[in-house]
């Protein structure tokens, strides 16, 4: 018995979508297995993870918050590994983000701001602030792959360690609020440098908005701009792509850049929306679980955003699970993995016909 | 320091180094099949919460390195149907691996967390073990260390010296011609990423088992990328991998050693000290290969029969 793929040369549309909501039933299917050895009810399960927080408001507002940095590092993660490139440092640009937009926010803390503007020129320069230190840090990785051939899966990957020890460091030390009674956190952000709420009382923030547009942005760009053809092209045909002239250093460093800064603007929203203050850990792992978002919503934005809905429905369901029925936070972790697993070999259906054959004498 | 400090300190390298050498030399032998794997993490957090498991309800260091070997196995099997049988990303299959395996050790572990038992008994011969100064480094370390030294020998001999080493190689150097002269393409890869991921288990194993009496929630806290590096880093030979596992081993001793001898710069700093040298290693190598890589030709490309 052989198992023969044949590419399909025109997949139907229809795969396309079917696909992903498939990987997604069978990943519940897996996980209910996983659920049940656990001793608890699958169904239950299933209701406090996927519908409770459907239900409420503020349930509902976290959803949308969860999934903010998620959508936008995976709208990033879809030019880079559209191109081939592997980017998978985007945690440590969303901590490298935070840690350079909070430090404006440090920076400016309880000092009068006289002159016309006030403080009001906080904000935008510490998202701005963000996005350029989520850029940096994800041009060193680019930087070296492009002048000397190294390995941007594992460098990428190391400087996101060195990247959580350093905001350790720095909120453990110098960073640390001296009227803190020693807990390892800063103060906390002015007014002037927290993101605004768009419902008075409520926990969603306007950079849910912020996210909406880089996301209808990054659609155009895939779709209507030469830049979105080129990494298309490279992706898909990089000989074609050489042939047409087209510049891969400059394309690998725009696209390292155009990731990490929108991971870095993730992290500094994270940190002046949702956190208001600088603490030792600023990310739930937000940066791997957009390589899942990223993959479930088929490496285009406009999928992104559901699939960031999705993946932000297990963190938010994870925390309920986690009251309600004492599960362990790791079902939440193995469960994305398994839903990653399935959404790949989901693909598989779309782009070959997978046929088993009999033994035949060739 | 005397002469058996150094001991101490350079049997603490060893002990660093085995369980980077034990995941590089099973995902050496997967690349060198033209297969990159980066799922060794979470096959080696498998093999850490899975052998811990086993050794302690059973009582058996053996029969925990067994079952930490055994789901390191496990887990690449998933990855090769995955990636050889079904052609998917590599690169997109192992991080799914390494999320997956990391929330699952968590699960698999959680209920013998805070639990200790007995290290991995060591090597004693009589006289030889407690000679003076070279005695316990020699003659006196864990089984794990002499069965990653016999595994090692068996590995650089297996893929210079025979055939099947060089079918091996011939199907990450060019997958296509070997198919024409009626190698199985696939079967060859599927065994070789199964070893790998033994090699991970194993490895993973050793870190609850032996590194540490205990197991600890994501303890291998990155060991699998620096093990992938490794193989970079030794130019995919077997030899080169001991070589730089020792370094990255001695590495982790010094940032242990300056922690607790309180050299001035902050615990983070130190903690960095590996992840560092990582990417320098990286970096000076790239340096120094400028001319042409040495990487199997076909690594990290899906092999899809056309007939």
């Amino acid at each position: 018995m052989r198992i023969e793929l044949q590419p399909r040369l025109n997949p139907p549309r229809w795969l396309g979508f079917a696909a992903p909501v498939a990987a997604v039933a069978v990943a519940l299917l897996i996980g209910g297995v996983i659920v049940a050895n656990l001793g608890k009810s699958p169904l239950d399960a299933f209701l406090v993870y996927f519908v409770d927080p459907l239900t409420q408001d503020w349930s509902l507002e976290a959803l949308a918050v969860k999934a903010s940095p998620l959508v936008l590092i995976a709208t990033g993660l879809c030019f880079c590994f559209r191109a081939n490139l592997w980017n998978i440092g985007a945690e440590g640009q969303f901590v490298a983000g935070g840690a350079c937009g909070g430090a404006l926010a440090l920076a400016t803390h309880g000092a009068d701001h006289a002159g016309p503007l006030g403080g009001s020129w906080i904000l935008p320069a510490m998202l701005l602030l963000g996005i350029l230190g989520g850029a940096a840090y994800a041009l060193i990785p680019a930087v070296l792959r492009v002048a000397l051939g190294v390995n941007e899966i594992l460098s990428s990957l190391m400087l996101v360690y060195v990247a959580g020890l350093g905001l350790d460091y720095l909120v453990r030390g110098p960073w640390r609020d001296p009227a803190g009674f020693n807990f390892p956190v800063s103060v906390n952000f002015d007014p002037d440098a927290t993101l605004p709420t768009l419902i008075d009382g409520a926990s969603l923030h306007a950079g849910v908005l912020v996210t909406l547009l880089v996301v209808v942005g990054a659609a155009l760009v895939f779709s209507r701009t030469m830049f979105g053809y080129e990494i298309r092209c490279v992706g898909a045909a990089p000989r074609a792509a050489r042939f047409a002239g087209f510049d891969e250093k400059r394309l690998t460093l725009l696209v390292f850049a155009l990731s990490g800064g929108l991971a870095g603007l993730a992290g500094v929203m994270e940190v002046s929306g949702q956190i208001g203050q600088l603490q030792p850990s600023i990310s739930p792992g937000y940066g791997f679980t957009a390589i899942i978002v990223a993959y479930l919503g088929r490496l285009q934005p406009m999928g992104v955003l559901v699939a960031g809905l999705v993946l932000a429905l297990t963190y938010v369901g994870g925390e309920g699970a986690q009251i309600a029925l004492k599960l362990p936070l790791d079902v939440t972790k193995a469960f994305q993995g398994i839903l990653l697993v399935c959404v790949l070999g989901a693909d598989v259906v779309t782009r070959y016909r997978v046929r088993i054959v009999g033994r035949v004498m060739a | 320091m005397n002469p058996d400090m150094i001991q101490l300190v350079l049997v603490g390298v060893v002990t660093a180094a085995t369980p980077l050498f034990l995941a590089a030399l099973g995902e050496l032998v997967a690349e060198r099949a033209g297969v990159l794997n980066l799922g060794v993490e979470g096959m080696m957090v498998m093999g850490a919460a899975s052998g811990f498991a086993a050794a302690y309800l059973t009582g058996s260091t053996l029969i925990g390195a067994l079952v930490g070997t055994a789901v390191g196995a496990l887990m690449a099997l998933l990855f090769g149907l995955l990636t050889v049988v079904f052609a998917v990303s590599q690169v997109a299959a192992g991080l799914a691996l390494t999320i997956f395996g990391l929330g699952l050790s968590g699960l698999v572990g959680s209920a013998f967390v805070g639990l200790k038992r007995d290290a991995a008994p060591h090597l004693a011969i009589p006289g030889l073990t407690h000679l003076p100064v070279v005695g316990r480094l020699v003659f006196g370390e864990d089984y794990f260390v002499y069965a990653a030294l016999l595994l090692a020998l068996a590995v650089s001999h297996g893929l210079r010296r025979t055939r099947a080493g060089l079918v091996l190689r011939a199907v990450g150097d060019n997958h296509g011609s070997a198919h024409a002269l009626g190698v199985p393409v696939r079967s060859v890869r599927l065994l070789a990423v199964l070893f790998g991921g033994a090699c991970a288990g194993l490895g993973g194993a050793y870190l609850s088992l032996s590194y540490t009496p205990f197991w600890s929630p994501e303890m291998t806290a990155g060991r699998g990328w620096i093990a992938l590096a490794l193989v970079v880093f030794a130019s995919w030979r077997p030899w080169r991998a001991l070589g730089g596992a020792l370094l990255f081993g001695g590495a982790t001793v010094l940032q242990l050693q300056a922690q607790a001898f309180g050299i001035g710069l902050p615990g983070q700093f130190m903690s960095a000290v590996p992840y560092l040298v990582t990417l320098l290693a990286l970096v000076a190598l790239s340096l120094r290969r400028r001319a042409g890589s040495v990487a199997p030709a076909m690594l990290g490309t899906a092999f899809v029969p056309d007939r």
